[in-house]
């Protein structure tokens, strides 16, 4: 998704009962997010939209980006978010050879979260196509990537073939360095 | 340190019917890479390894002996095949070679790029600066305009030229000040520092 540097056209201000659904959509896709929202996006704060090509709209408070939705998709965290509250979201792990392709913004291929040095839930806490992880490294303890399942978790064990997540936000992509500048 | 983490969020799994009721965890600091802006663990896989090393031993030296220590280096390698490290060593080595020499590239295209103070007539005796082409010195057009109109307390504007660059124009003639103030306060070298005088031959035409 930001494979290339984000070009943001203007900023902004969220009405607060807009504010007040992406809140409550938040804390319906994230569970696990649930009780520490009042920290990550304080009631009374004010969000900013920031549009970005491609229909994709960056939330940020303080010029802090915290959350992403391409159109009318699931919100996605940032990667500092992930990094702050990183047990808050379904995670699973992929192998150190992995790592490097994902930098570069490769998509994520079942092998790679199959070999032993992946790590995937246990069947009974199988997560369902289309949710939004964060993907973790082998031997690493902060996230590199977020990205949506394209099949379930126990699909991703059986088949073990083709995509497996889509990459939609890694460590060093467009929208990682657009808090830099 | 990782393992705590691994069983709190196992609990916190278990108890997801009742998520609302579990206690806010409270935020994690992490550290990033001053140079490349990624968390240290991953400076590896960047093309500039070499100065993120040195960054984080210089400023955070207890994370730079768990990253970098030999037996760190060990373990990592454990699990890949030998191949697919030889693979990914080279991929790296390549990648670096080419940020260095991009890096060269720009270091001289930075000694060879000029920084414009010119001094533009308006009408008998009154003046404008014009500043043109900080940009090219990793400055911030915008900023440093702002700056300029603070310290000499004057009207300082961003303004697009002719030829579509953004220059700083100050009103008044500060030709003199602003050579100090690239000097000092923004590290400009000297020699890359031109001052023109164009109200002569503005005033002949």
């Amino acid at each position: 998704m930001f494979k290339k540097p984000v070009s943001a056209s203007g900023k902004t201000k969220i009405k607060s009962s807009v504010q007040r659904n992406i809140r409550q959509k938040i804390c319906e896709q994230f569970p696990l997010l649930a009780p520490n929202i009042d920290d990550v996006l304080p009631k009374k704060a004010q969000l900013d939209l920031i549009k970005a090509p491609d229909k994709i709209s960056l939330y940020a408070l303080d010029n802090q980006v915290l959350f992403f939705q391409h159109h009318d998709d699931a919100i996605m965290p940032h990667l500092k978010v992930v990094h702050k509250y990183p047990q808050c979201f379904p995670t699973v792990q992929v192998d150190r050879g992995a790592i490097r392709f994902i930098l570069g913004g490769a998509q994520l291929m079942c092998p790679g979260l199959t070999s032993p040095g992946a790590k995937l839930p246990p069947a009974e806490e199988n997560i369902p196509e289309g949710t939004v992880v964060v993907i973790n490294a082998e031997g690493k303890e902060n996230a590199c990537m977020v990205g949506v399942l394209k099949m379930s978790s126990e699909d991703i064990k059986r088949l073990n073939k083709g995509n497996g997540v889509e990459n939609c936000h890694y460590l060093g992509d467009g929208l990682w360095k657009m808090e830099e500048a | 340190m990782s393992e705590a983490e691994s069983s709190a969020a196992g609990a916190a799994a278990g108890e997801a019917a009742a998520a609302a009721a579990v206690a806010p965890v409270t935020a994690r600091e992490t550290v990033y890479c001053g140079v490349c802006s990624l968390p240290p663990e991953y400076c590896e896989f960047g093309s500039t390894v070499k100065k993120c090393m040195d960054w984080l031993e210089k400023n955070n030296p207890s994370l730079h002996q768990k990253l970098y220590s030999s037996e760190a280096l060990e373990s990592k390698m454990g699990t890949m095949t030998l191949e697919a490290q030889q693979k990914a060593e080279k991929d790296l080595a390549k990648k670096q070679q080419k940020e260095e020499l991009r890096q060269e590239r720009e270091a001289a295209k930075k000694k060879a790029s000029l920084v414009y103070i010119k001094r533009v007539e308006r009408t008998k005796r009154k003046f404008v600066t014009v500043v043109a082409g900080i940009e090219l010195f990793d400055l911030s057009v915008k900023t440093v305009a702002k700056d300029f109109g603070k310290k000499f307390a004057c009207g300082s504007s961003v303004t697009k030229s002719a030829a579509g660059t953004e220059e700083i124009t100050v009103q008044g003639d500060l030709s003199e000040e602003i050579w100090d103030e690239l000097t000092e306060k923004y590290g400009i070298d000297e020699d890359n520092i031109k001052q023109i005088d164009e109200s002569k031959k503005k005033s002949a035409s």
